[in-house]
């Protein structure tokens, strides 16, 4: 399936800066999801290429290039709109209407997409650690000895061995089959496993392709000496535990290397156990560095082959290192008596006055419960608070002397008091419902109320999409800008009509529940119109504008 | 919505209509001295003692504790609890808060003050709730709480971080706040106290008539509110203000350092000094969008 798609992505990558300046295509597909996707794109390059110039004419390719979307991010996105009823219904509304784009309306929900990636496991399988994999199966009769290589095995020995690397690459196809090469190198790693280092010397001299499997690899020892150059010198090389050379010599493993001093012509066929050991080890801690699958043998080759020589180009280029080397090695290393005091900049922590905050919200908080003045004034002079506090004695005094008085209120007063109590309750028992945390949204009908509360989430995503196109400085923003103005101006309408159909004693409450949605298309609108009167100010300074 | 929603069957826990009345007055003397109008203190003070009177008469197990929020400082003037000869409770308190007015004014450090000045209306919530929580570790059966201030003095801004704490403390332990407004002008922190903790709140048209609203509505336990109709506010203004001109905004410029809010485009932020970024060199740089509904969801 994805082998399929990535053609057609392709295909229309080419096709988009090239193609539409006219002329008719035709386009076949597998399958319906196929379909869907090119034409989402087949759409969107044909509005952008529409009206553009060379100018823009990158943005689009790129936009589309964005757009590489596998059946299973596809899949993801259908489940992710099957579950959430709201989310379907805006897209719908948006994507379906065509006043969104597919890769508009996501891009705000990256989160959702990417959850889901992350319940795929993202474990990577890493190289096996067996050392001997090849390991050669002798029948006991004949003198035939088999070797097993699977693709896995051939990319380890190519990312442990680069000299056999090399020589694949060199001799396959030019010289020898693939086969043969295998042959020649099974035949290499028997000579060696049987550690006759005569031997090995011997059929050396005969066999040349036979010679670089049997000798040291020299790429290996180039590799060796420019890691050593590169060794940081404040490395903590201090034995701990897993460095026991006490009780187990050795590290429990056998000793291969013989103690018989050779001649200096077989030296170099000879393999010493300990290189082999640590050259495994850094290949397998360092993973897969290549991600090629392992069927084609060349291609594995290629593959490592060429990131070994991007590694090489970058340690090349990379000059700086030893600068950064030795810096570090100044700070690592550093004797603290020896240092300057250091100076942190901080800048300077400054809180304005709470008070100042708080003084604007009392203001505001009491503006809804309209004026006092019930009938208190209050007397702004100043009192000094000997006056005062005597005034509160005598007044105290006042109270013991003539007791409570009788009766304790005017009955009038009472009465006028009680109904206007009742006159206020039972007024806003209806309106607002019995506690002030009910909302109005409960005591309207469940119809009107979902209506009101998608509306509601529908204009925040269209006002959202409409405040992130500002400042407009594409075509295309202007575009999506004036798409998404059409959608807004066709939302007063239905506004409206909701208000309309409800109950007469609601329509109050509903019109305060619409307000501000009203009151932030209108702001939206407002800084539209501003902004096209700008631009047409503008264009008489700017030919050459992008509109 | 706030964090603690009563539970609907809270009110099914303690059937009980046994409540423990904590009355807070402002006794703030400039404030007494500045209002003009058919309220004296000496008449408010008669209306608070009628209305504690019928308190304790609406149930024997009722408790009434009353605190007296001043100019410098608070304290207890009446705790019916405390064993007393029954028939001076008036006495007692009127004793005691002559005593309280002598000793704040023995605190007072200003020789004269302008306007209201404002009361320690969190000196005395705090108080209160501290008792509240002694009647609460006292037992488990213990009479259902609630708050009653009665305040009339100007809210202090910088009482604010200290009124809020309070607020929230009775939230959590489900101490309503009930509010009833003898000054002037409304307070917006009484205002919030009762609307998060689910308290009356309420600034009488008619202070002739002061002991007819407490009764009517103040009187009212926990058990009853349940049943009964008890006057709302509209609604809270969660609308915040700009903070160079103080005025209600809807849309405006946030700080994303210390989200302070501004109406127009500042080069720098007043408040923690942080510096905006340029604004687009074309015409208008996008304003960040700022919603608050007028009503509550």
């Amino acid at each position: 399936m994805y082998s399929l798609l990535v053609p057609s992505f392709c295909a229309i990558n080419k096709l988009s800066s090239a193609l539409f300046q006219g002329g008719n295509y035709i386009f076949e597909f597998d399958s319906f999801a196929d379909r869907d996707i090119c034409r989402e794109f087949v759409a969107a390059a044909i509005a952008f290429h529409g009206e553009t110039g060379k100018s823009t004419s990158e943005k689009p390719a790129a936009a589309l290039q964005d757009e590489q979307l596998s059946t299973a991010e596809m899949e993801h996105r259908i489940k992710l709109l099957q579950e959430d009823n709201e989310l379907q219904r805006l897209h719908k509304q948006f994507v379906i209407g065509g006043i969104l784009t597919e890769a508009e309306f996501w891009a705000t929900r990256k989160k959702l997409l990417d959850q889901n990636d992350r319940r795929k496991p993202k474990q990577r399988v890493a190289l096996k650690n067996e050392m001997w994999s090849v390991k050669p199966l002798s029948d006991g009769q004949s003198n035939r000895v088999t070797f097993n290589l699977t693709p896995e095995i051939i990319h380890q020995i190519f990312a442990e061995k680069p000299a056999v690397r090399q020589a694949y690459l060199k001799f396959v196809p030019n010289k020898m089959s693939e086969k043969e090469f295998w042959t020649k190198y099974s035949r290499a790693e028997y000579l060696h496993s049987t550690k006759n280092v005569v031997a090995a010397a011997a059929e050396a001299a005969e066999d040349e392709e036979l010679a670089v499997f049997l000798k040291q690899d020299d790429m290996l020892t180039n590799e060796a000496r420019r890691k050593i150059r590169r060794v940081d010198p404040t490395l903590d090389m201090e034995a701990d535990v897993g460095d026991d050379y006490m009780h187990l010599p050795d590290h429990g493993l056998l000793r291969e290397e013989s103690k018989d001093v050779l001649d200096s012509q077989y030296e170099p066929y000879r393999r010493y156990f300990s290189q082999d050991l640590n050259q495994h080890a850094a290949v397998v801690l360092q993973g897969r560095v290549v991600d090629v699958e392992l069927g084609d043998t060349r291609s594995v080759a290629e593959a490592l082959a060429r990131t070994k020589q991007a590694e090489l180009a970058n340690e090349v280029s990379d000059g700086n290192l030893e600068k950064d080397l030795s810096h570090r090695i100044s700070r690592v290393a550093e004797i603290e008596d020896l240092q300057g005091p250091r100076d942190l900049a901080v800048a300077p922590l400054c809180i304005k006055d709470p008070r100042d905050y708080f003084d604007s919200q009392q203001a505001n908080a009491l503006k809804p419960l309209g004026d006092a003045g019930s009938g208190v004034k209050t007397l702004k002079f100043n009192v000094s608070s000997v006056e005062a506090y005597g005034s509160l004695r005598e007044l105290i005094s006042e109270i013991r002397v003539t007791g409570l008085s009788e009766p304790i209120t005017d009955p009038e007063v009472a009465f006028k008091v009680l109904s206007g109590l009742t006159q206020n309750i039972s007024s806003t028992k209806y309106h607002l419902g019995k506690s002030p945390h009910e909302s109005i949204l409960d005591s309207l009908p469940k119809v009107t109320k979902e209506d009101l509360l998608h509306h509601w989430t529908s204009i925040q995503e269209l006002l959202k999409h409409f405040w992130s196109s500002y400042p407009i400085t594409t075509k295309y923003l202007y575009t999506k800008v004036t798409r998404l103005k059409d959608a807004m101006s066709q939302v007063y309408p239905k506004l409206q009509e909701i208000k309309e159909s409800v109950q007469s004693d609601f329509r109050h409450q509903v019109s305060l529940l619409v307000q501000p949605m009203l009151q932030a298309l209108d702001a939206a609108f407002a800084h539209y119109d501003a902004d096209v009167q700008k631009r047409s100010a503008k264009s008489g300074e700017r030919p050459n504008g992008f509109m | 919505m706030y964090l603690h929603q009563v539970p609907t069957n809270f009110f099914d826990i303690f059937p009980d209509d046994v409540s423990l009345l904590m009355v807070l007055i402002d006794t703030n003397p400039f404030f007494w001295n500045s209002i003009n109008t058919s309220l004296s203190f000496s008449k408010f003070i008669s209306n608070v003692l009628a209305f504690l009177n019928s308190i304790l008469l609406l149930n024997q197990l009722n408790q009434v504790v009353v605190i007296a929020t001043g100019y410098n400082s608070c304290d207890y003037i009446f705790d019916s609890s405390a064993l007393q000869n029954h028939n001076q409770k008036g006495e007692s308190l009127l004793q005691k808060l002559e005593e309280f007015v002598d000793k704040d004014e023995s605190l007072c450090r200003d020789d004269s003050v302008d306007g209201p000045g404002f009361s320690l209306l969190s000196g005395s919530l705090s108080m209160a709730l501290c008792y509240i929580q002694k009647v609460f570790r006292s037992g488990p059966l213990h009479p259902r709480p609630r708050i009653l201030c009665l305040h009339g003095s100007p809210d202090g801004p910088g009482q604010y971080v200290a009124i809020m704490n309070a607020i929230f403390s009775a939230q959590r332990s489900m101490v309503p706040i009930d509010s009833c407004i003898i000054g002037a002008q409304h307070s917006a922190f009484l205002q919030q106290a009762s609307y998060i903790t689910s308290g009356i709140y309420l600034k009488p048209q008619l202070l002739d008539g002061l002991f007819q609203y407490l009764t009517t509505v103040f009187a009212t336990d926990l058990h009853s509110r349940s049943f009964l109709q008890l006057p709302k506010p509209v609604g809270v203004d969660f609308r915040a203000a700009c903070f160079c001109h103080k005025n209600t905004i809807d849309m405006g410029y946030i700080c994303s350092v210390c989200l302070s809010i501004f109406c127009k485009h500042h080069k720098k932020c007043s408040t923690c000094g942080s510096v905006f970024g340029q604004a687009q060199t074309q015409d208008s740089s996008t304003p960040d969008r700022k919603r608050k509904t007028s009503v509550d969801n």
